[in-house]
Order: C-alpha cells, then structure tokens, then sequence
C-alpha cells in the first residue's frame, strides 16, 4: 500500500466517524439513563406535560400520506401531459411549475395562510398537505416527465392500437415503465412531509393538529428553565430511524433523483 | 418488466387519414393532453401565482391577523426603515450567508475530490458523508441541541479534556459567535454530503482521456487540477453556490431551534424577522413587504447566476 493510499482510507475513515458520530450518539443518548441504560427518555417523551402524544404521530402520518398520494397523483397526470403530449400553454405552465424552485416558500407562507384562511382550510392538516404537494410538483413533474420521455413510444402506441385509450395505456402499460421514477417521487416527498418544519409552523395552529418535528420542538420551547434533553434526543431518533431506514433501502433511487435534478439544475 | 416485453405487432397497415381527420385527432390529442395537465395547473395557479400576487397585493396593506385589511401604501415599506431587528437581521443573514457558503464549499469540494476515483471504501465513505441528509433538518437541529447542551452533550467535555476549553460553555447561548459557529457546524455536518454529491456528479462528467491528454503533455496534478478540473467544473460550481446562497439567505430552522435568535437578537436571521411581524406582532402587512424585498433580491441573484450558468457551459 503507497503512502498516498494510506493518507486517502485515514481521512476517509477519520471523516467518515467524524459525520457518523452525532448519529450514533443521538441514539446512545436516547437510551442512556441515570442508572445505566433503558427506555425512560422514551416514556418521558410520550408521557411528560409537553411531550409528543400518538395523534401527532397520526397527524405526520396523515399528512405523509396525503402529500405522497397527491404528488403521484399531480405528477404523474403532469409528466405525462408534458411527456407524451403537446396543448396549448404547456411551455408556459411547465416553466411556471419549475419556477417554484426559484421561489423559496418562506417567502409565500404568509400570503399562503391567507388563502388558506378564505378557503377554510386554516389550521388543517388537508392544506398543508396542499402546500406541501405544490412545494414538491418543480421535481416531481419534472423528475415524471423524463421518465415519460425516456419510454420508447412504440409502447404507447401498440397498446394504444390493442383498443387502449391514452388513460388505459397510461394505467395498464406506462405506469409499469415510469415505476423508478414513481419510486423516487414518493421517496421524496414522503421524507420531505415527514421532516417539514417551517410550512406546520406557520399554517398549524392548535397543538393538536401539530405533526411530530413541530411537537417534538414544542417541548423545548414551552419548556420552562431546564430542557429535557434526554427526551429531546428521544425525539431525534424516533424522527430520523424511519427516514435512515428508507434511505439506506432506497439509496439508488434518492441519488438518482437528485442527480436527475442537479444535472439539468 | 414483464409487461414491457409483451407482443409487438410486427406489421401494423395504417392508412394515412386525410387532413381534416388528422387535424380534428390532433385538436383532440391536445383536449387530453390539457387535461392531464389540469391538476398541475390547479396546484400551480391555485397555491403559487395567487399566492405570489397575493403577496404583493398585501404589502400594500395594512394587514391585520384578524381584522380589514385597508391600504396603506407605501406605509410598510417606508416603515422597513425604522425597524431595527430588520436592520441587524439583514447584516447579520449576510454574514452567514458568507461564512456558511465559504465553509460549506470548501468542505463539500475537498470531500468530492476524496471520494471521486472508485477505491476500495469508497462507497461507504460516500454514504456515512450524505447520512446526515436524510435526517430531517428540524431534527439535526435538535441533535445538535443536545450534542452541544452542557447537560448530556460530550462536546464540551472532550474539548475540556483536550484542554482547549475552561469548563462550562454555553455553545448555543453563550455569546454571538459560538452561536454562529454552532449554526455553522449543524449546516456544515448536514448538507456538506448533499453539495458533495452534486460536485461528484460533475466532477465525474469531465471525460478522462482530457486527463490522459494532460497526464502526456506533463502537467502536474496541481495544473491539472487548476486547468482542467476547475474551469471543466465552473457550471456545478455555480450551482452549488447558488443552492448555498439561497438557502443561507433563507436559513430558519437552525437559528429557530438552535440558538431561538439569541443571545440578544444576535442570531435573528431575516425569515425570523418576517414570522416575528406576522405571527407575534400580527402586522401580516409588515411581513409581506419584508417577503416581497427578499423575493426580489434572490429573483434578481437566481436570473444573473443562471445567466453567467448559460454563458459558461455553452
């Protein structure tokens, strides 16, 4: 092994536990107790005052669901019609959809609670998920028109011939051939929905309607004088293992995502 | 897969309709496509450009939580100016846009340049540097909390032990800077994998007999690097920045959680400021004129960047 092998695995190996390591602590002080190790911080964090209760877990839940069922939904419909079809205003509505990236959402909260107040829908968790499905449409129908793109026409065609109408092929035969991308797409938005901070902050009132990331936050801040850390990092981990599950399973499809994003930019 | 591969017609006779047929299908395929597109229409038009013209149409007013809204124009602009916390957030948001974004590349390039060539353990280095992405940034916030409180947190004990510290150290609160510097670790920790990512993605499009042509012409690795890899790499480069800026120019979570802003203000950054009048000073029109300015700002930085990113990669 050459000198400059060794120095590569060493920094590779010595940045590797250096970025392992608040990982790995986190869920080393999740259990760490007073006497030794066990799941009290866990009880805490379900129990205590200011602590997380299981309809917030419901409500993540809910609102996970709703914002990847509608993402696939919107961007399938929409990678399709930018894929495989030409109208009028395409250009026009597939520039305006990405354009949503150049405008970062914090600047669009505000006038968002409005609207969301006129339609009633303040304070839900079904207007979150609204917002959330638009914030994740830039990627997503881009992400869905690529792979509409990539699928060799012929495809279309026969089933189209086989008596198909363009919404049978698309749910008989295309559906089958965009799966990678459908894959990502709701990997995507589900990590996304699952971790959002600031859109529940500014449109969930109620502590009630609160998703976890805003009730696990909450004890810190309607805590008075000491924080219960040993809960908090309770919280962490039970927050991030179903995210790190997902990812380490799905790891082909996240980079291929971003890759597919960061590329075209 | 399966399905892909069923029966292909080998012949398929299709006569040629005559025009006005084809023109009526074609107006047809056109309905069906629009209508497919519906959804994303809605979505789009219905919680982005109403929205954003809502947005404007509210800065113009003033704009109680509950209550009329009546115009004012242009009273919640001119009154940007006597709004202090404004003040001290923008020239505080820009300092950490700087810092984070000199950082944060300087990281994120040399972990691309580590991991670019495929080595033994390479991959599990790439994956324990992206790791921290999949973690929701709220809570990397939260870990941080912990990993750095005095109460259950080892940092401030392994530094003591090392004896770079004197005791007690109050990272997230103490004073300014370790508030900055505690920010700056969490972003540095939780997206240096993410921007690393995209650089090896470029790093990886430069084709390499353009080193091999280097390697014979005898160029060093330092010119190689400085001639070939960097200009090669300008349009990533850019947008990397790009993605940092922006995103340092919008930080919230980390100074929300982390540091709550303090100590005194220090780390309020300019989101703070927009949630601060909206939602505890219930002045939603003040709000809307602080969005409205910081759109413009970061509408006028993306065209220029993705100006210079067309003009160099053609």
């Amino acid at each position: 092994m050459s000198s400059r092998d060794r120095g590569y695995r060493t920094t590779g190996a010595a940045l590797s536990i250096l970025f392992l390591s608040p990982l790995l602590w986190s869920g080393w002080a999740s259990v760490r107790t007073a006497d030794g190790f066990g799941l009290e911080n866990y009880q805490r964090l379900f129990t205590s005052d200011n602590g997380i209760r299981p309809h917030h877990v419901l409500n993540s839940l809910t609102v996970c669901l709703l914002t990847v069922g509608g993402t696939l939904v919107v961007a399938t419909l929409g990678g399709y019609a930018f894929g495989r079809f030409r109208f009028p205003g395409r250009d026009l509505l597939f520039l305006l959809t990405l354009a949503i990236l150049m405008v970062p959402y914090a600047t669009i909260l505000i006038a968002l609670y409005v609207l969301l107040g006129w339609i009633g829908l303040e304070d839900s968790l079904l207007g979150l998920s609204l917002v959330l499905i638009m914030f994740q449409l830039p990627f997503s129908v881009f992400m869905m028109r690529n792979s509409f793109e990539a699928v060799p026409r012929e495809l279309e065609e026969s089933a189209l011939v086989d008596g198909c109408t363009s919404l049978t092929a698309l749910l008989r035969v295309l559906l089958h051939a965009v799966r990678p991308g459908l894959v990502t797409v709701a990997l995507f938005a589900f990590l996304t929905s699952w971790s959002e901070f600031f859109a529940p902050l500014i449109l969930l009132n109620s502590t009630d309607r609160f998703t976890l990331p805003l009730a696990v936050v909450n004890m810190r801040t309607a805590s008075h004088g000491s924080i219960d850390y040993a809960a908090l990092e309770a919280g962490v981990v039970f927050m991030a293992v179903p995210c790190l599950l997902l990812f380490l399973f799905l790891q082909r499809s996240y980079v291929r995502g971003f890759m597919s994003g960061a590329l075209k930019g | 897969m399966v399905a892909l591969l069923t029966p292909r017609r080998d012949a398929r006779p299709r006569a040629v309709p005559p025009a006005p047929a084809r023109r009526r299908r074609h107006r047809r395929r056109a309905l069906v496509g629009a209508a497919y597109a519906s959804p994303t229409a809605l979505m789009v038009g219905l919680f982005f450009v109403l929205p954003l013209l809502l947005v404007g149409w509210m800065s113009l007013h003033r704009w109680p939580l509950l209550g009329v809204p009546e115009l004012n124009a242009p009273e919640n602009y001119a009154d940007l100016g006597d709004n202090s916390l404004l003040r001290t957030a923008t020239w505080f948001t820009l300092k950490y846009t700087v810092v984070v974004t000199v950082l944060l590349f300087a990281v994120s390039f040399g972990l691309a340049l580590l991991v670019q060539r495929r080595r033994p353990g390479v991959a599990l280095f790439r994956t324990a540097f992206f790791l921290p992405m999949a973690v929701g940034f709220a809570s990397a916030s939260l870990l941080f909390l912990g990993l750095l409180s005095d109460e259950i947190g080892p940092v401030t004990r392994a530094l003591d032990a090392l004896g770079l510290v004197d005791g007690y150290v109050s990272w997230t609160s103490g004073s300014p800077n370790t508030a900055l510097a505690s920010s700056v670790a969490l972003v540095l920790w939780r997206f240096a994998g993410f921007n690393m990512l995209i650089l090896l993605t470029g790093l990886q499009a430069i084709p390499l007999e353009v080193y091999e042509a280097a390697r014979i012409d005898g160029a060093g690795r330092w010119q190689t690097f400085r001639r070939i890899t960097l200009p090669l790499l300008r349009p990533t480069i850019a947008l990397v920045l790009t993605l940092m800026v922006t995103g340092s120019l919008l930080a919230f979570d980390q100074f929300w959680i982390l540091t709550r802003g303090g100590p005194d203000n220090s780390t309020t950054s300019l989101v703070m400021v927009i949630y601060r009048d909206a939602f505890i000073r219930l002045d939603l029109g003040s709000a809307a004129a602080i969005s409205v300015l910081l759109l413009a700002v970061l509408i006028v930085f993306n065209v220029v960047q993705l100006g210079v990113l067309r003009r160099r990669s053609q």
